[in-house]
């Protein structure tokens, strides 16, 4: 009971004082789970709040910042990260997240997330990953598994579905995990080690969106939603040992890939420092 | 290109455009390769390391303009540039920068359109994108230079107004003008007058980030400063929270107008030449002031009495101040290149006894003087 108390202390002390609630989150809504896991994450850290800006784009899961007492930057569609891009390099100590939704990162901004993996600069983004358009109302999303049912794919998904994590692994990003809403204790960690990592790091975050995504697809509630990614997760040091036909139809979780390539600011740093050292 | 200053130089308009915008403080630039502004980010890209201020060449110019806002509300001057197909992809984030109320400065070295139109050609054909290019009610602040001294200056203007009234600034050069050279002499720091954006000295407790003040231009805190609050393209209260009680919804955009309409004088700048007994004024701006005072020279020898009025602020529009000009003219004529753009505005606020003509050249070269002659003979 001490620990729950403690929670929603610690909760609270990053939530704003002028609390601008109730949310607009549908009651069982993921995007409440990621926002406990990643305040709790900031507290484990001992971030400074006036040292943390949170940007993020259009969609339910970025009205996030909102709610959050730190720097926050709420902006157009699928910008959130060049957005971000210049609030780091203007500012490169300050920890900047993102909390972007998968319409939001990975259709209309795309060319924004890959990109910014390439640049490996230091911002952590939190992809919140639904599987469809959940503020527009439910129209399919470039993660929607083909064969889904939305309300732009009324006789089922046509089209393929993005892999957000092989995707930033591809780009050049430095910290690629995955979690979910069910495993909390794990996604805190990952995005623990995401604001940690030196780069550009992704938490691609399953999350469950009962209103629009279970509803066509017959996946029941948000309990049940959240049952499924009890069944369906497998965490990475178990996948490395299964062979491929027992991983089908499963996904895979955990810290799947890092590196340590040099971080877009600090390259900058150098170069700013080799040229006074040539002027001097 | 060397970065002294105090003395002459031969220089690019956008070359100028980078001196000017070194000179009033920018350290922050992000943009994406377009002709012909290019000459703008490869400036930056050689100066702003060396002292320390920040280059980034970012994917596109959504990301580019986006970038300059991020960095903006971190309390850095900020500024991108670009041409016509740029500047269209930028309007939804200049939009953001209007209602997010951030200080930024774009600079659109024009050129032919509609698309992907004429890269290499001269056009003033983004006079009105300027103004209304993002949807949405706000009042935009644009600048014309005409020369290389003026795109130093103007540049420098545009950074002072954007801090002073925290509201994105365009300076709408165009393909001759950015490319063209000429002898300038670049003035000593402290010359020219810079400004800073105006900070909050309150408790953070008390601080709210768009504050309704009675200048409509609220202070404004830096991300990382100790204040913190919410910054969003909703139409937000004062404190920054989205809102859609309609009081806080009329307040927000009055603010956005009256911040910048009441200042229009202060904003206002012309260049006049032969205007004390003109009884025709050619209206012109950018390039195709040049041609102007080239072809009212030869047309004075003549004995017509015209004279001719350089905008070098195109918007606000200075109503008040124009229309107290035209007190004793007979005749307008708004030479511009493009199809008529900025000649509906003159049509607005001119007397009624005042004839106006438009005189259109949008074919990708230059105004000629004599083509501004010929018109002033047609309608004398």
């Amino acid at each position: 009971m001490d620990k729950i108390a403690h929670e929603s202390d610690v909760t609270h002390h990053y939530l704003r004082p002028k609390k601008k609630f109730p949310n607009v989150w549908c009651a069982g809504c993921g995007n409440g789970i990621v926002m406990g896991a990643l305040i709790r994450s900031i507290d484990r850290l001992g971030l400074d709040k006036d040292e943390v800006v949170v940007v993020s784009g259009i969609g339910c899961s970025s009205r996030m910042p909102v709610y959050l007492d730190f720097g926050t930057l709420h902006t157009t569609h699928g910008r959130a990260l060049p957005f971000a891009t210049g609030v780091k390099i203007a500012k490169p100590n300050m920890k900047v997240i993102v909390i972007t939704g998968d319409g939001d990162a990975l259709a209309i901004g795309g060319n924004h997330f890959i990109h910014a993996c390439r640049r490996n600069i230091d911002i952590t983004t939190i992809l919140i990953n639904n599987k469809i358009y959940g503020m527009t109302g439910g129209q399919f999303a470039p993660t929607t598994p083909g064969g889904s049912f939305a309300t732009t794919a009324p006789y089922g998904n046509y089209e393929k579905q993005f892999d957000a994590v092989k995707l930033a692994i591809g780009a050049g990003a430095s910290y690629v995990a995955r979690g979910t809403v069910y495993h909390v204790q794990q996604l805190e960690k990952l995005i623990e080690g995401a604001i940690m990592k030196k780069g550009f790091a992704l938490v691609d975050t399953y999350s469950n969106c009962h209103t629009y995504y279970g509803r066509f697809n017959k996946e029941g509630d948000a309990v049940a939603m959240l049952d499924w990614f009890k069944k369906h997760a497998v965490p990475i040091n178990v996948a490395q040992k299964l062979p491929p036909e027992k991983l089908e139809g499963k996904f895979v979780t955990g810290l799947i890939h890092e590196t340590n390539a040099t971080e877009f600011c600090e390259e900058y740093a150098m170069l700013v420092e080799r040229l006074a050292a040539k002027e001097s | 290109m060397k970065n002294n200053t105090g003395n002459a130089r031969l220089l690019q308009g956008n070359e100028a455009c980078v001196l000017g915008a070194l000179y009033a403080g920018v350290r922050f630039f992000a943009g994406y390769p377009i002709t012909p502004s290019t000459e703008i980010a490869e400036g930056m890209a050689r100066e702003l390391p060396k002292i320390g201020g920040k280059f980034i060449q970012m994917e596109d110019e959504i990301a580019s303009i986006a970038a300059v806002i991020g960095a903006s509300n971190t309390g850095c001057k900020s500024m991108t540039a670009t041409s016509g197909p740029g500047f269209s992809l930028m309007q939804e984030n200049i939009g953001y920068a209007y209602i997010t109320e951030s200080p930024c400065v774009i600079v659109d070295v024009q050129r032919g359109g509609p698309s992907t139109g004429l890269p290499t050609k001269i056009s003033q054909s983004d006079t009105m994108q300027a103004r209304w290019g993002t949807h949405g009610d706000y009042t935009a602040i644009a600048l014309a230079p005409s020369t290389v001294k003026e795109c130093f200056e103007e540049t420098v203007r545009a950074v002072n107004l954007s801090e002073r009234f925290r509201t994105p600034v365009t300076v709408l050069a165009d393909e001759v003008l950015g490319h063209m050279r000429e002898m300038m002499i670049v003035p000593a720091k402290g010359e020219l007058e810079t400004i800073e954006r105006h900070k909050p000295d309150v408790p953070s407790d008390w601080y709210r980030h768009f504050e309704i003040t009675p200048s409509f231009v609220s202070p404004m805190a830096s991300f990382g400063d100790g204040y913190r609050y919410n910054v969003t393209g909703l139409i937000h209260d004062q404190d920054g929270f989205p809102t859609a009680n309609p009081n806080e919804i009329k307040d927000k955009l009055d603010k956005l107008r009256k911040k910048i309409e009441r200042y229009t004088d202060e904003i206002f700048k012309i260049r006049t030449d032969m205007m004390d007994d003109a009884h025709i004024a050619i209206v012109s701006y950018g390039t195709v002031s040049r041609s102007a005072r080239q072809a009212i020279k030869i047309a004075r020898e003549r004995r017509i009495k015209v004279g001719a009025i350089q905008l070098l602020t195109l918007w606000p529009f200075p109503d008040l101040k124009l229309r107290e000009m035209f007190g004793g003219i007979r005749k307008i004529i708004v030479a511009e290149l493009n199809m008529g753009q900025l000649v509906n505005e003159i049509k607005r606020i001119a007397p009624r006894h005042v004839e106006v003509h438009s005189l259109q050249r949008y074919d990708g070269e230059v105004m000629a003087p004599q083509q501004i002659l010929d018109k002033i003979r047609e309608v004398k």
